[in-house]
């Protein structure tokens, strides 16, 4: 009988490390007992493992080879084609090799492929203006299919490059999706058309958001720390942006917005590229960026009409740090 | 002599490369080499001021709330805002539960793993530390994963998220906490507590942060704990011998609050002796960068993949003409902890020991400040004040990461970033030769070191690395 778990390599290309330091938060028994809870078996990661130089060097050989089975292949961080296409501002430490290229061969030995973050899917931060290292993610450059691989590439299991979006991803979505994964779970069909696993990105940010009802009465913040909604002045743009963010805890309840920021979308590719990130852009004082899929004109007609029936306990409070005025039941 | 180059090297935040001569069994030279350059400093250059704190916390996911603080800061010098006291506690915080989960990480993954290899199996405490700290199998993350998780819950109720968050700007942070939050945080520091006396000490905080002479520690040696388990490796070892450096030890200070930091900022030595605070410079020669003013208040970032000598994408900081050591160490040397001031006194330098005796002890220490700071909210006062984004002017950040000194120098004109430089803690450890060929702090470390016959496989050599805790990703961003 072969064994139906599956085995994990991580690699780390132009990366800040904080995928893996949110991934670390994930399990009631740490990380370590999740993984192997859902059936996978750790091959190699770089801050985790104990095997270093020609022991990691003989693994990826022993994977190139066939000699070693790689079933899931991650990879955290923008790859780095610069300079010149060469990919020398990544290369593999102790050797001549470049992480473009050995990630390009791991993801073609792979049975499966994961961007973890918004780095390896689209480029993310490093890819931003005046994108110094030619940055770009395993299968997109910013939206636009392409990348390392190429936007037609599939791996052996026939699934594009799945892209666990997110700066820094929650730690469900990075290892909830490598569960599903290895349950054989997770189809095409399980993806958003920019390869971003449906069970968060069929959601948008805003859905959940603690400040709903300031959301629905167009009560708003006008500066930080204000418990308005953070949408008409302080740049959210939460309702543009896909993930489940405020349906999950982060770090045990937060979010962004609950804790008082803007949400900077960034799940999506080119989040990296917006500037003021804490000031709505307007024209004629309308905010640019309005609610994914609701016509500007309704918009603009229910705001109106929100507006003039907020009730006077969201107004102010929407304009205090904390709770000045509670509830009580209308006279 | 032979030559060798060592890499991929793992369990250290990034990447990392040696290259050492070795010369009768010991490392004659090293070269630190970090092989990754992402382009932060030129990607911060041209946006508005105030989208530092969005682009500069991401150099290191590592140290977030760090980076996002030394933005702050160089932004508030700029603003000249003052957070009111619930800004600073609650920053403080955050910072703490970083700087903790850090410390938890390097110990019980990045640094103790080594000694369950088979090269000290031996050894009369090997069984038990293979049994703890392999890697990825010891039984000790199962119980330092989840009260790290639980101690970063302090993110979720103040800075929303970890890594990466927008909730600390120059003028505090974006969210009031209520009474719930406040008492959500005091039960958080608790559970925490619990298991560092549980399983990192085998003592209370208050003990283990008392500690002041070497036959106090050796004497916990023989307790219960993680942290005694270590000590017994270290006695057997002998790791005050080992990764010696006797630079000036340099801190930022740390953790500030109205009556001052928490650990002050400062130079000293490692006998102990006050230094001064010379001027910070940042030289290219042996580094892939075409060469700029020095200064990092004026210096520009431009890779120069061609440039003769040049092994990494590491500049080298030097503090009044001198490579520097940051780290807890420092940080705690400075502050005058009578404990690690006594270990370096008695090796008339820093080493592997020391390096990690000053983390450990400062869990204790700052979980105790911690329990302070959370029991100090005045929830009737506000936490954030309202700043205007400056249009033109300099300033710098300086904080302590976990790492060590942490800088930021920033140049605005016109509403925009027009300089934007930064000099992480691993910069100054981990720093390639300067232009008189002087060694970084972790190059002259490794000289020395017994390799015998294993060369660059050598564990001692993998120790020695380790010690500083280095993040590569935040040392050449």
């Amino acid at each position: 009988m072969t064994s139906s778990r599956k085995t994990l390599l991580w690699l780390q290309a132009g990366s800040c490390g904080g995928c893996t330091m949110a991934a670390l938060e994930q399990g009631g028994a740490g990380l370590f007992a999740e993984l192997r809870g859902l059936g996978l078996d750790l091959l190699w990661h770089p801050s985790l493992s104990e095997a270093t130089g020609d022991e990691v060097l003989s693994l990826f050989a022993r994977i190139e080879t066939g000699a070693q089975k790689l079933d899931i292949f991650c990879v955290e961080g923008a790859l780095l084609r610069g300079p010149n296409g060469t990919g020398r501002f990544n290369r593999l430490s102790g050797t001549q090799r470049t992480l473009l290229d050995l990630s390009r061969s791991m993801a073609s030995h792979a049975e499966m492929t994961v961007a973890v973050g918004s780095c390896a899917a689209f480029g993310g931060v490093p890819a931003g203006d005046p994108d110094p290292t030619d940055a770009c993610g395993l299968q997109y450059d910013g939206a636009e299919a392409g990348g390392v691989l190429g936007a037609g590439w599939r791996s052996r299991t026939g699934l594009p490059v799945v892209n666990v979006a997110g700066c820094a991803p929650h730690p469900g979505w990075i290892v909830e999706t490598l569960g599903a994964l290895a349950a054989g779970d997770l189809g095409p069909d399980d993806l958003d058309a920019l390869g971003r696993p449906l069970f968060f990105a069929g959601h948008l940010a805003h859905h959940g958001c603690s400040r709903n009802e300031f959301y629905e009465f167009k009560a708003s913040a006008r500066t930080l720390s204000e418990r308005g909604c953070l949408m008409e002045h302080l740049g959210c743009k939460a309702t543009q942006a896909i993930g489940d963010c405020n349906q999950r805890a982060w770090n045990g309840g937060g979010t962004c917005t609950h804790a008082g920021f803007a949400c900077i979308s960034c799940t999506s590719p080119g989040f990296e590229a917006a500037r003021n990130t804490h000031v709505t852009p307007k024209i004629g004082g309308i905010p640019v960026g309005l609610p994914l899929d609701m016509p500007k004109a309704w918009f603009m007609t229910l705001a109106a009409l929100s507006k003039s029936a907020t009730p006077a306990r969201v107004r102010e409070n929407a304009e205090a740090d904390r709770l000045v005025v509670t509830p009580k039941r209308a006279k | 002599m032979s030559r060798l180059t060592v890499g991929p090297f793992n369990r250290v935040e990034g990447d990392l490369e040696l290259t050492l001569e070795i010369e009768d069994g010991r490392v004659a030279e090293a070269r630190v080499g970090s092989t990754l350059y992402r382009g932060f400093e030129q990607i911060l250059v041209g946006r508005p001021a105030n989208d530092a704190l969005t682009i500069a916390p991401r150099i290191c996911g590592i140290c977030s709330v760090s980076q996002s603080l030394a933005a702050a800061a160089a932004l508030r010098e700029i603003s000249g805002v003052r957070p009111p006291p619930n800004g600073a506690l609650a920053a403080n915080l955050v910072h703490a539960a970083e700087n903790i989960a850090d410390h938890l990480s390097h110990f019980y993954l990045f640094f103790m793993p080594d000694f369950a290899r088979e090269s000290y199996a031996q050894r009369p405490w090997h069984g038990e530390i293979v049994r703890r700290f392999k890697a990825a199998e010891g039984g000790a993350p199962r119980d330092m994963l989840p009260a790290r998780a639980r101690l970063l819950h302090m993110m979720g109720l103040i800075a929303g998220k970890w890594p990466h968050s927008l909730a600390l700007q120059p003028g505090g942070v974006t969210r009031a906490l209520d009474l719930g939050g406040k008492m959500r945080l005091l039960a958080i520091l608790s559970d925490f507590r619990a298991f560092a006396e549980t399983h990192l000490f085998g003592a209370a905080l208050e003990q283990m942060a008392a500690l002041e002479t070497p036959a106090q520690l050796w004497a916990h040696a023989e307790g219960p704990g993680d942290f005694a388990a270590f000590l017994r490796v270290a006695r057997d070892l002998r790791l005050d011998e080992l990764g010696r450096c006797a630079l000036p030890l340099m801190s930022f200070g740390a953790y500030h609050a109205e009556e001052g930091p928490l650990f002050r900022a400062g130079v000293v030595d490692p006998t102990g002796a006050a230094a001064p605070f010379g001027a910070i410079a940042e030289q290219v020669a042996t580094s892939f960068f075409a060469d700029s003013t020095e200064d990092p208040a004026q210096a520009v970032t431009l890779p120069d993949m061609e440039r003769a000598g040049a092994y990494s994408f590491a500049k080298a900081p030097r503090l009044g003409g001198r490579p520097a050591e940051t780290g807890a160490v420092a940080r705690q040397a400075v502050a005058g902890q009578k404990l690690i001031r006594a270990l370096l006194a008695q090796a008339g330098a820093s080493h592997v020991l020391v390096r990690v005796v000053a983390r450990v002890l400062e869990i204790a220490r700052v979980t105790l400040a911690a329990e302070a700071w959370a029991r100090a909210l005045n929830l009737r006062e506000s936490f954030c004040e309202p700043a205007r984004e400056p249009a033109a002017g300099a300033g710098v950040g300086r904080v302590e990461a976990a790492r060590g000194a942490l800088g930021h120098w920033l140049r605005v004109e016109r509403g925009v970033i027009a300089g934007y430089q930064i000099i992480a803690p691993t910069t100054w450890n981990f720093s390639p030769r300067d232009a008189n060929g002087v060694p970084g702090p972790l190059e002259q470390a490794l000289v020395g070191v017994e390799t015998g016959a294993q060369g660059a496989k050598a564990v001692a050599i993998q120790h020695v690395v380790r010690s500083f805790d280095p993040c590569m990703v935040c040392t050449a961003h």
